[in-house]
């Protein structure tokens, strides 16, 4: 199962549409690295919605991939994380993710193109 | 390969690569609801699930897990007992801590499942490990 990461000029967008088993989510984690490298990715938006369950291992996979997204120097959002799912997460322990979160998908580009403008570094609008 | 059988409103579920993981948490979902859960204990619930059932292939390689239907006339309730042959834990209480990992995880999956469930117990001994889960509400 392949989550498709889109790519709107220099930002790039990966909506989780189904459950993910554990290798998923690794190859997720992989695809979603190489294509911040070839495209030079400047932000990305990962929107969760579709996760009904986010346990320990989600939760580093998510915070991996944030982490390894702003090593190559791109933004990172988290958008759509359910309710429920946020309750449970507090529940089971503090800090378990610790990328940025939005409520939704539209937040979440508004955020990048804030932190993006903030670093004065890049045209977003500029294909590499 | 899974292979559910439900009698009643009880299932075994075998868990012995990563998509049984995926059906179990699905499937204690799906339970949790028939029995009358809220959706917030149905999302409780089938993270606990994730984590033991995760536990299970990650350091026995297989092993099954037992839900099933403890509700009362006044209470709704739903236990689940995971079972592997692994190599078992060596020290339950360090096991239980939060950060504590043989496997280079987070640590979070069993201290997490304590607090989400009203009922958490561990037997573990070389060859048998067993887990065991519930959630027990006051019928509305
Ligand atoms: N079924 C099991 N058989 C043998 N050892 C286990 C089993 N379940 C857990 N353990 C041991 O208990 C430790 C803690 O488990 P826990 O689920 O809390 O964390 P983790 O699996 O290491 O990381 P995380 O769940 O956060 O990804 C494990 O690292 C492992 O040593
Ligand atoms: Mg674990």
């Amino acid at each position: 199962m392949r989550i498709p990461i889109l790519r709107i000029g220099r930002i790039l967008l990966a909506s989780i549409q189904v459950e993910m088993s554990d290798s998923d989510a690794l190859r997720f984690q992989n695809d979603v690295v190489q294509k911040i490298a070839e495209i030079e990715a400047l932000g990305i938006a990962i929107d969760i919605t579709s996760l009904e369950v986010v346990d320990s291992y989600m939760a580093r996979v998510i915070n991996d991939t944030a982490t390894m997204a702003r090593l190559l120097g791109a933004e990172v959002v988290v958008c759509g994380i359910q309710p429920y799912v946020a309750m449970t997460l507090v529940e089971m322990g503090r800090d378990l993710i610790g990328a940025n979160c939005v409520f939704d998908l539209e937040q979440a580009l508004l955020r990048l193109q804030e932190r993006i403008a903030a670093r004065g570094d890049a045209d977003l609008d500029k294909g590499s | 390969m899974s292979t559910a059988t439900r009698g009643g409103m009880d299932m075994q579920l075998c868990i012995a690569e990563a998509m049984d993981v995926v059906r179990a948490r699905a499937d204690a979902r799906q339970l949790a609801a028939l029995i009358g859960f809220s959706p917030a204990d149905q999302t409780r619930l089938a993270t606990a699930v994730s984590e033991l059932s995760r536990n299970i292939l990650q350091y026995a390689g297989k092993g099954h897990c037992e839900m099933s239907d403890i509700s009362t006339d006044t209470t709704l309730g739903i236990r689940i007992v995971f079972e592997d042959n692994g190599p078992g834990i060596a020290d339950i209480s360090l096991a239980i801590q939060d950060g504590y990992s043989t496997g280079g995880g987070l640590g979070a999956g069993l201290p997490g499942t304590r607090r989400l469930m009203d009922q958490f117990s561990i037997e573990s001994r070389p060859g048998l490990t067993r887990v065991t889960i519930a959630l027990v509400r006051r019928r509305a």
